[in-house]
C-alpha cells in the first residue's frame, strides 16, 4: 500500500469526461510520460504547466464519464498528478484507475471542504483526506471488500497471474 | 431476476445473483480495436504465465479507430495489433476492407448471440444488448486479464426498466426515442445500473433501431442496456451462425430500481445540445438562422447502418446539399458500404455533394477524417459532444438522428426533416 500523498489541489467541475482529460486525438499514444503532457487539455490547457508533481485533482460527480480510453487515468497518473478525489466516479473509469495503479477516493464532503490551492494529504490506507490549509480533515468511502483484496493483492495483474500459476499447477 | 441477472447468473454457475453481489463470469467474446488492443497486448505481455490467449476463437480484433492509419504512429498500433492476431491465431481479425466499425460488424458476422455474455475495449461495447446479450465496456487491463483468464468480475447491477408506449411520428426515430431518454436520465443517471427497454414501441423497432438505442445506454452511465431477443433478433443471428445460444427471459416477478414510462405519440426530432448528450431538446427549439451547420456527420456505430444509409439517401435524391456545409459520411461498415453501393445510395449522396469515406471511428472521437476546427459547428449522427469530441475545444457537435441530419445537410441549419418532406411532396 503506497505511503502518504500530498500536493496542492487543483479543482474541476462535474462530469469530466474522458474526452477532455485526453482528447481523441492523443488516443493513439501509449507512453505515459507523453500521454501526461496532454492530462485534461481539452478542459484546461494550462494543468500540466500549472501543476507540480504530486499534486491532487479535486472533482465533482461522475468524473471519467465517456469513453473506455484506459489512456485517460494513464494520462492523469503520467503527468506526475497524485491522486483524484471526486464525489463519484463513471464506471469504466474507476475500475481503469484502480487497474492502473492511479489512486482514487470518494468523498462529497472532502470536495465541498476543499478549494483549490489548498494543501492536502491522502492516506491510500485509510482514506483519510487531511486539508492541511484549513485544518479539516475527512474519511473517503471504504472500496468493496473484494475491490480491496484486489488493490491489496497489488492489483488485476498479480491477481491474473496467481490464477495462471493456480490453473497450471 | 432481470434478464442482465439471469444471463450473469448462468455465466458465474449459480442459480441466482443479486445486485450488488461481485461474480466472475464466463465471457463468450472479448473485443478490441487497435486502440485498446494496443494497451491491452502490452499488459498482458507483461504478465507472468500469460503467453497465450483463453480461445483464439472467442476474441475478436477490429482495426477501426485512426485507420486507414492517420499517420506513422496509428499504423504503429494497428500492426501491433494484427502481428498479435497472427501470433495468437486469432480468428476474428479485421482489417482495413474486411471489417469496419467494430459494433457495426460483430453482429453482421454472426459473433453476438441472445444470452452471451460480451466484454470489450471500447465504451459503446454495450451496442449488442439490442441482441439479448449482456455486453459492457471496460479499458484495456480489463480486457488483457479477459484474454488470458476467458472471465471477468463484475459487480451485478440494479436494472432501470424502461417502457415506452405510443406510435412514433413520421420521420421521427429510434435515435430521437434514445436521446430523450438519455436527456430524462442525465448522463449518470443510469452509473452503475442496467437499462432494459421494455414496451410496444421498441417491440416495433427494427433490429437497427434497438441497436442504436442500446448503443447509447453508456451515455447515461450504463454498464450495459438490453431488449429481449425476439422472433426477428433469432431469425437474424441464425442466418449468420450455427453456434447454439440460450435466449433468456425477466422474470414475471424481478425487482426493478426503478421504472420508467415514456410515451412517444406526442415526440419529436429530438437534438442533444452542446455539450453533453443529455442537455436533449426537441428540434424545434434548435432550428435557428443564427446557429448555422459547418459539418453534418452521418454514420459510427450508433447511426451508421444500411437502413440509416436508406433514409439519408431518400431525403438527398436530387438534391444539392447547401452551400455553406460540408456533409461528411461513413458508411459503419464494408457490407453496409456495398450494400449501399449495390442499392445506388452511395451515388445519390456524392451527387448531392457529400463525401462518402471508407468505414471507421475517427471522425467521431476527433481521430481524423472529418476534425472540426475553432470556431466550427457539426450536426452528427454520432453519441457524443462533450467538448472537443470532434476535434477543437473551440467547436460544437450537436447530435441527431440520420433523417435530421440529412435535413439539415439541405438547409445549412437544424432542421427538422418532416419540414423538408412536406416541401419535397
Amino acid at each position: 500500500m503506497e505511503s502518504t500523498l500530498r500536493g496542492h489541489v487543483h479543482k474541476f467541475g462535474k462530469n469530466v469526461d474522458t474526452d477532455v482529460i485526453i482528447p481523441g486525438k492523443y488516443c493513439n499514444i501509449i507512453d505515459p510520460a507523453e500521454l501526461g503532457k496532454h492530462a485534461l487539455e481539452g478542459l484546461d490547457p494550462e494543468y500540466t504547466a500549472r501543476m507540480k508533481a504530486g499534486d491532487i485533482i479535486v472533482a465533482d460527480t461522475n468524473f471519467g464519464c465517456g469513453s473506455s480510453r484506459e489512456v485517460a487515468p494513464i494520462a492523469i497518473k503520467g503527468s506526475g498528478t497524485s491522486a483524484v478525489i471526486a464525489k463519484s466516479f463513471a464506471r469504466i473509469f474507476y475500475r481503469n484507475a484502480l487497474n492502473i495503479g492511479l489512486p482514487i477516493f470518494e468523498s462529497s464532503e472532502a470536495v465541498d471542504g476543499i478549494e483549490s490551492g489548498d494543501e492536502i494529504e491522502l492516506e491510500p490506507a485509510t482514506g483519510v483526506i487531511r486539508n492541511i490549509t484549513r485544518g479539516t480533515s475527512y474519511q473517503a468511502a471504504q472500496f468493496p471488500p473484494f475491490m480491496q483484496s484486489l488493490i491489496d493483492a497489488g492489483g488485476l495483474v498479480p491477481y491474473v497471474e496467481k490464477r495462471l500459476a493456480e490453473a497450471n499447477r | 431476476m432481470t434478464l442482465t441477472q439471469k444471463i450473469l447468473a448462468r455465466h458465474a454457475g449459480l442459480d441466482r445473483v443479486e445486485p450488488g453481489q461481485i461474480i466472475n463470469a464466463n465471457v463468450d467474446l472479448v473485443l478490441a480495436n487497435e486502440l485498446s488492443a494496443a494497451v491491452a497486448i502490452g499488459v498482458m505481455r507483461g504478465m507472468k504465465g500469460a503467453d497465450r490467449v483463453f480461445d483464439a476463437n472467442k476474441i475478436a480484433l477490429v482495426e477501426d479507430h485512426f485507420v486507414p492509419a492517420k499517420d506513422a504512429q496509428s499504423a504503429k498500433l494497428a500492426k501491433l495489433m494484427k502481428d498479435f492476431a497472427v501470433e495468437q491465431k486469432i480468428k476474428h481479425f479485421f482489417d482495413v476492407g474486411r471489417g469496419g466499425i467494430e459494433h457495426v460488424v460483430l453482429p453482421e458476422e454472426g459473433l453476438v448471440a441472445p444470452g452471451e455474455v460480451i466484454v470489450g475495449g471500447d465504451s459503446h461495447t454495450c451496442t449488442y444488448g439490442a441482441f439479448g446479450a449482456f455486453a459492457t465496456g471496460m479499458g484495456s487491463t480489463d480486457i488483457a486479464a479477459a484474454f488470458v483468464l476467458g472471465e471477468v468480475w463484475l459487480k451485478v447491477p440494479g436494472t432501470i426498466k424502461i417502457v415506452y408506449s405510443g406510435t412514433l411520428k413520421n420521420h421521427v426515430y429510434a435515435k430521437d426515442l434514445m436521446l430523450r431518454t438519455v436527456g430524462e436520465l442525465g448522463i449518470d443517471g443510469a452509473t452503475y445500473r442496467a437499462i432494459e427497454y421494455h414496451g410496444s414501441t421498441v417491440d416495433a423497432l427494427s433490429i437497427t433501431g434497438r441497436i442504436t438505442m442500446a448503443n447509447m445506454a453508456i451515455e447515461a452511465g450504463a454498464k450495459n442496456g438490453i431488449f429481449h431477443a425476439d422472433e426477428k433478433v433469432i431469425a437474424y443471428v441464425q442466418e449468420r451462425t450455427d453456434r447454439p445460444f440460450m435466449v433468456e427471459r425477466a422474470d414475471s416477478d424481478a425487482v426493478y430500481e426503478r421504472v420508467i414510462a415514456i410515451d412517444v405519440d406526442e415526440l419529436e426530432p429530438q437534438i442533444a445540445c452542446p455539450h453533453t448528450p443529455d442537455n436533449v431538446h426537441p428540434v424545434s427549439q434548435v432550428t435557428r438562422e443564427d446557429i448555422p451547420l459547418d459539418q453534418v456527420f452521418i454514420g459510427s456505430c450508433t447511426n451508421g447502418y444500411i437502413e440509416d444509409l436508406r433514409v439519408v439517401a431518400k431525403i438527398l435524391q436530387g438534391k444539392r446539399i447547401s452551400p455553406n456545409v460540408r456533409v461528411i459520411v461513413n458508411p459503419g461498415s464494408q457490407k453496409v458500404w456495398m450494400q449501399a453501393a449495390d442499392e445506388g445510395i452511395l451515388t445519390i449522396l456524392a451527387a448531392a455533394g457529400c463525401a462518402v469515406n471508407t468505414p471507421g471511428c475517427g471522425a467521431c472521437f476527433g481521430g481524423h477524417m472529418g476534425t472540426l476546427g475553432d470556431g466550427e459547428r457539426a450536426l452528427s449522427t454520432t453519441n457524443r459532444n462533450y467538448v472537443g469530441r470532434m476535434g477543437s475545444p473551440k467547436s460544437e457537435v450537436y447530435l441527431s438522428s440520420p433523417a435530421t441530419c440529412a435535413a439539415s445537410a439541405l438547409t445549412g441549419i437544424i432542421t427538422d426533416p418532416r419540414v423538408v418532406d412536406a416541401a419535397l411532396v
